[in-house]
């Protein structure tokens, strides 16, 4: 049977083989998931994403035990920074997901960012698309803890959740512009903890200056994640959220930007590729050399590097 | 880009609840380059194994301290045997006395790195034994 059958079917191996390929080797992986393509766009994505710490992993579970309580199936992505020196990493969100591990139609995959900036991985996108094609209902993204302008997660998922948590100094550090803007829904977790309601607070005098460019009134909910208290009324929101987009007609808008989001990438993927194809890896170093050297300045060069390019691929084309 | 990352599980079986040497251990894999999923204390065989696949991994790293190795490694590799499962690496760490080692390599642990152990070393049979 085909990989992409068995994928289908819900075979969690060829599921875990074929994210493997995206990651190593996206070119490989490309004809699958064009075989997945036409199944996929009935799962919900939801992006969890917030500060270091902040309970990320904890929420994501809790979310997918109240799911399964449902009887939903949910894939979850969980990224990781990668070490910028070695490559490697420690991917460790699986800790707060223990009972997850043996629950057949939960399928969770630790992915390091390697190198990518913005929160995610390059290939975060066709992860949700293999889980999506094998059948998860709900599939959720945690981001790596992100600071100030990790926001990518925006250009992925149908909603995000914001989690927050109290006593993290000045607390309006942490939700500075960009990541304030992009949760659809506040999550406060760590509840029970001093400074909470004054969070709520501050959050959501910042809410009240925000420009309102959509009807949704952005709620915030109190969570305890290791206690699994609040998670009924944050999924309920979550829902309410979710209907409001459709209804309103963002949720096509979103899911269009997805794919614009999508194409971009595949196209600067493989123009990059034909650029340094085309120039050469020589020329590239020369120039750099020419550059370190102070013979010349890296505006030049960069012209000249792109003269190359021109020039080769006409030869190509002849 | 077409260069594959060694991903290896991390695994701590059993009731003992220490992991510092697993997590030594962890970060020396990482600073090697390699992706390593660590799942935290008391896992299952079932969880280890169904983590594995998910996770795709080429190596599974068993650390133990409890004196229960006899009983969940077997239970271990049988679990991958059931699932079809031949091309993963499985190596082991932690309290294991010389007289269990040649009885754990014949069931297939394949290397089995006992207290003091260079970190060096276990890089290196990693990277030699992961195709």
């Amino acid at each position: 049977m085909s990989l992409s059958k068995q994928i289908l079917q819900g075979d969690s191996r060829a599921v875990a083989k074929l994210i493997t390929m995206v990651e190593d080797d996206f070119q490989s992986a490309q004809r699958f998931l064009e075989e997945l393509h036409p199944y996929c766009g009935k799962a919900i994505v939801v992006g969890i994403t917030g500060p270091p710490g902040s309970g990320k992993s904890t929420v994501t579970d809790q979310l997918a035990k109240y799911l399964r309580r449902k009887e939903k199936k949910v894939g979850i992505i969980a990224i990781d920074p990668s070490s910028p020196f070695t490559g490697g990493a420690i991917l460790g969100d699986r800790i707060r997901m223990q009972d997850l591990a043996t629950d057949k139609d939960v399928f969770i995959r630790s992915v390091g960012s390697r190198g990518h900036l913005g929160g995610l991985s390059r290939s975060t996108q066709a992860v949700v698309k293999i889980m999506d094609a094998m059948g998860k209902d709900f599939i959720f993204i945690e981001t790596v803890g992100v600071g100030q302008s990790e926001i990518d997660i925006i250009k992925v998922s149908d909603i995000v959740l914001l989690i927050v948590m109290p006593g993290m100094g000045d607390d309006i550090q942490v939700i500075k512009a960009g990541i304030m803007e992009i949760g659809d829904i506040f999550v406060v977790n760590k509840a029970d903890r001093d400074g909470t309601d004054r969070l709520i607070a501050e959050i959501e005098m910042m809410l009240h200056l925000e420009k309102k460019v959509k009807s949704w009134e952005k709620p915030i909910l109190k969570t305890i994640g290791t206690q699994n208290i609040g998670f009924d009324s944050l999924w309920m929101e979550i829902e309410k959220c979710f209907h409001h987009l459709e209804a309103s007609g963002e949720m096509i808008q979103r899911r269009k930007n997805r794919t614009r989001k999508e194409i971009y990438d595949l196209l600067q993927e493989s123009w990059r590729e034909m650029f340094f194809d085309l120039i050469g890896e020589d020329h590239l170093e020369k120039e750099v050399e020419k550059v370190s050297r102070q013979d010349d300045d890296p505006y030049h060069a960069t012209e000249r590097l792109i003269s190359i390019f021109k020039e080769n691929l006409f030869k190509r084309g002849e | 880009m077409k260069k594959s990352r060694i991903r290896v599980l991390v695994a701590k079986p059993g009731l003992d609840g220490h992991d510092r040497g697993a997590k030594v251990i962890a970060r020396a894999l990482r600073d090697a380059g390699m992706e390593v999923i660590y799942t935290g204390l008391r896992q299952t065989p079932e969880q280890i194994v169904e983590t594995a696949i998910q996770e795709d991994v080429n190596v599974i790293g068993l650390s133990i301290l409890s004196g229960a190795h006899m009983y969940l490694f077997p239970r271990i590799i049988d679990l991958l045997n059931e699932r079809g499962i031949n091309d993963i690496l499985i190596i082991a760490g932690g309290i294991i006395p010389v007289e269990d080692i040649a009885e754990l390599k014949k069931m297939g642990v394949r290397e089995i790195f006992t207290p003091g152990t260079d970190t060096k070393r276990i890089v290196e049979f990693i990277e030699k034994n992961v195709s």
